[in-house]
């Protein structure tokens, strides 16, 4: 089998992987000959699914010795395989780096004789990368559950960042679709890595020259749709995961049929307007002060989908409104809908010049359409007589209902 | 009223501090923005007065005006000017003022520089060359500003042991390795022609892509389709949409594999009668069909301590109870010797039909594959759930994998009393049958008394 079908299987095998971000990593390794990593990611290029091509994402073999149902590189699928040499992929990503093509390599594998051999592989790619060739690009690299410590160890030495996947939003949905993975085992994994960070940052403080351990730190990916467990559950775990693992980010992936899957899962489409509306809801808690028992307020424990979820939360919390814009604190702007975190920041800057009003306030280009409703400005602004209105879900709700095919760059970034 | 020529930020830099240091006032300057201009931009020299006077501007407003200079619109000079007016007379805040039309301009022009650079960044593709002083890595791209000089440094940063060119239709750069030097602006036409690594780019562009997922309008949005016809994976894309609908419905057609595990053969009320019952009539895999029945676990249910072995063989198969063939006499006598009473024992599979080939007249066992474990481990795990014994005894390799992690290596870590998710007492050992195999004598002696021993050791606390 040459390189190019490899790639073409390997390739496919790793797509289910939402992670893509090359971001995270100040400062360039020293004595880099080719690469470097200035802290905010690039995305190279986009497939027609919306989803950024930022690093070269494959596995290292798709052949596993597991068994989650969920996965296309189970053991019992009998999905085609291929397994790249360490070299290969060593030069791959060599070779479409000097191309300008990607920011860098994102290694996983399925587990082949068992997880220290696998983990050790993987750091082999990334230790020959940086050592032989002087790579100074961004590499992610998946951490196998169960590997020695000391293997994660040199593995962080050579990446970026780490990740273990937490697969499934709860221990139950993982009993049900992956009864071989337990979510302990990842979370000690998880903790064993957030140990060697902190470990990391804090002889650095101390005048250490530390080597570097995984500066972009780590990440963790969770299947939205495949089980019936709620947006409440998944975001309380991931409200979990970034409190006490420390995490960068978290992923959501709407569950995709897989080729060969187990006929126990779900054959629709995938949920993206409610993986979109879990990014969302992940954004305002990590950058807007919501917390994950606030911010899902529908009966069923699931996110609105006709509407973003600070909406949501406006719609049913109207006491706190209206807000004023001129001497409102910040955590109270950042809850009026419409207004992201940057244009509060320069509302906050504006007004100790003069007095906003409406006028100014769409100059700053908030969502002035659903903003409106939810603000007192300088003049007097009609839109606030609307917030009572019983029928005001309905008004601000986005016309196209096409959101299903099209959920917008914001499923990637998150961004509200 | 003068005319300011300026090309360049550093040509307005000088022209704007002379205007400011004489008081000319925004309304009275004309800038035109090329240098071929009837009017040649004045020289500072011939204006500079003798009482200048010093000012000093935020020198966030330097970095940023540096930014905005780039961009292609005519009117920068003019708002670059009248800013640096307002602030140099009574407005020193002005820039952080988002809601005043000047600034708001200003910082909308800011943005669309910073982006393309970063789509510069981005959408750059270099193409390799191999000329008589060695390999060239060569790119045309099309920017929407001139930006090649604000792009540049960080590509020499990235590729600094590359020689590389990028050519855009008003300037162009070449990096030696050591130093950046500019030239004119090259059209597509003088772009080297292809690349042979671009079939492979193009393979991972296709196969990393979800035909699942539908997103052109994120695509387009972020990936605007004027910078397409110089990034070659996208001359994909049509292809790729055109078949996303029928690969979603052949991914959907494929599923397959077994729709059931041993749960979904459960009885409502789960006693071990019950549940033994059930396990019967399971058909969780495929195994049931060859084999004569299902051999479910025997011996006491208040038993305290369960022994697990890998699946029935042969003679179990036929006579429907656990460990009855030779490997169950040699563990009869390892828990006599361990003195441990067989009828007080509990003994059952991991999986729970016979697995064999065909050789002549004979059923040869066969390993159980990870498909079979995973579909029959619920009745496994119901037992012990039913059972709750106060010591586990997992018996070889298949036993201990299934319930203590495909990590588990028998050879390394037999013997140890373990803590597991069903017994805080869990140990894992030989499993008779591989003692059976063992062609060494004395290899052969010494495991049947590990056997025994790990027997006593566990049951004796």
């Amino acid at each position: 089998m040459d390189v190019r079908e490899k790639l073409a299987i390997l390739a496919d095998a790793a797509k289910y992987d939402a992670s893509c971000a090359s971001s995270g990593s100040k400062g360039t390794r020293q004595g880099s000959k080719l690469g470097s990593t200035e802290g905010m990611g690039i995305c190279h290029s986009y497939t027609p699914d919306g989803r950024c091509v930022s690093l070269l994402k494959i596995l290292l073999t798709n052949y596993c010795i597991y068994d989650c149902q969920y996965c296309v590189n189970r053991i019992s699928s009998d999905t085609p395989r291929a397994r790249f040499s360490v070299d290969e992929v060593v030069s791959l990503t060599l070779e479409f780096y000097r191309r300008n093509y990607i920011e860098g390599l994102f290694l996983s594998s399925g587990i082949i004789q068992n997880s220290n051999y696998t983990m050790e592989q993987l750091t082999l790619v990334a230790k020959k990368l940086r050592e032989e060739h002087q790579f100074g690009g961004y590499i992610h690299l998946k951490t196998i559950p169960n590997a020695d410590p000391e293997l994660i160890q040199e593995a962080g030495l050579w990446a970026d960042r780490l990740s273990v996947n937490i697969e499934l939003p709860t221990e139950n949905d993982l009993h049900q679709l992956a009864p071989e993975k337990k979510k302990p085992e990842i979370v000690q994994s998880m903790s064993g890595i957030r140990e060697k960070i902190d470990e990391f940052k804090a002889d650095r403080k101390e005048g250490f020259k530390a080597p570097r351990f995984a500066p972009a730190g780590q990440s963790t990916q969770m299947i939205v749709g495949a089980t019936p467990t709620s947006d409440q559950e998944i975001l309380e775990t991931a409200t979990e995961l970034y409190t006490g693992q420390n995490l960068r980010r978290v992923y959501y992936s709407a569950y995709s049929p897989i080729p060969h899957a187990d006929a126990r899962l779900p054959a629709q489409s995938p949920p993206l307007v409610r993986e979109h509306r879990l990014y969302q809801a992940d954004w305002l808690m990590r950058f807007y002060g919501f917390s994950s028992e606030e911010i899902v307020t529908e009966d069923d424990r699931n996110l609105a989908l006709d509407i973003d979820p600070k909406l949501a939360w406006a719609l049913a919390n109207r006491h706190f409104f209206p807000v004023d814009v001129n001497r409102a604190s910040r955590e109270e702007l950042l809850r009026v809908p419409g207004m992201g975190v940057r244009s509060v920041d320069r509302i906050l800057q504006v007004r100790r010049y003069r007095q906003l009003r409406s006028e100014d306030l769409k100059k700053l280009r908030v969502a002035w359409k659903r903003t409106r409703v939810f603000v007192q400005t300088a003049d007097r602004n009609p839109g606030l007589l609307n917030l009572e209105k019983l029928n005001l879900r309905q008004q601000l709700r986005p016309q196209k209902q096409l959101l299903l095919f099209d959920a917008a760059a914001s499923a990637t970034t998150g961004e509200v | 009223m003068p005319l300011h020529a300026v090309e360049t930020f550093e040509e307005w830099r000088v022209a704007a501090r002379e205007l400011i240091a004489t008081g000319v006032p925004a309304e009275d300057v004309s800038w035109t923005a090329s240098s071929q201009s009837l009017f040649s931009a004045q020289s500072p020299s011939s204006t500079q007065t003798s009482g200048t006077k010093n000012f000093s501007v935020p020198p966030e407003f330097i970095e940023r005006a540096r930014v905005v200079a780039c961009h292609q619109d005519q009117g920068r000079w003019e708002l670059l000017y009248r800013i640096l007016w307002r602030l140099t007379h009574g407005e020193r805040h002005l820039l952080k003022d988002s809601a005043d039309d000047d600034i708001t301009r200003f910082q909308r022009m800011h943005k669309a520089v910073t982006r393309d650079v970063h789509k510069m960044k981005a959408f750059v593709r270099f193409r390799k060359v191999v000329v008589d002083e060695g390999e060239q890595f060569i790119a045309w791209h099309r920017p929407d500003h001139r930006i090649v000089r604000l792009a540049a440094p960080f590509f020499a940063r990235r590729f600094p042991t590359m020689n590389w060119t990028i050519l855009t239709p008003e300037e162009s750069v070449t990096w030696d390795q050591q130093d950046l030097k500019f030239g004119p602006g090259v059209p597509a036409s003088e772009a080297p022609e292809g690349d042979v690594l671009e079939d492979l780019w193009k393979t991972y562009y296709v196969s990393t892509f979800n035909p699942a997922r539908i997103k052109i309008k994120a695509m387009k949005k972020e990936m605007p389709v004027r910078h397409w016809p110089t990034m070659p994976e996208t001359a994909l894309i049509p292809e790729m949409l055109e078949q996303a609908g029928q690969r979603v419905t052949q991914m959907m057609n494929s599923r397959e594999g077994f729709d059931t595990t041993a749960a979904s053969f459960f009885p409502d009320e789960m006693t071990w009668e019950n549940v033994a019952a059930a396990a019967s009539a399971c058909r969780a895999c495929h195994l049931h069909e060859h084999a004569t029945q299902t051999v479910f676990g025997t011996g006491a249910t208040n038993a305290g301590i369960v022994l697990v072995g890998e699946q029935p063989g042969d003679r179990e198969d036929i006579e429907g109870e656990p460990f009855v063939g030779p490997a169950g006499q040699l563990l009869d006598e390892a828990l006599e010797n361990a003195k441990i009473d067989r009828t007080t024992v509990y003994i059952t599979n991991v999986v729970k039909h016979f697995k064999f080939t065909e050789k002549g007249k004979r059923r040869l066992h066969q390993k159980p594959n990870a498909r079979e474990i995973s579909a029959c481990r619920p009745w496994l795990e119901a037992e012990l759930e039913i059972l709750k014994p106060s010591a586990l005894v997992l018996l070889g390799a298949t036993a201990a994998q299934a319930l203590l992690g495909r990590d588990f290596r028998i050879t390394r870590q037999r013997g140890q009393i373990v803590k597991s998710e069903w017994c805080d007492r869990t140990v894992a050992t030989w499993h008779p049958a591989a003692i059976l195999r063992m062609p060494d004598e004395v290899r052969r002696r010494q495991m049947t008394e590990d056997l025994i021993l790990d027997l006593a050791t566990v049951h004796g606390r």
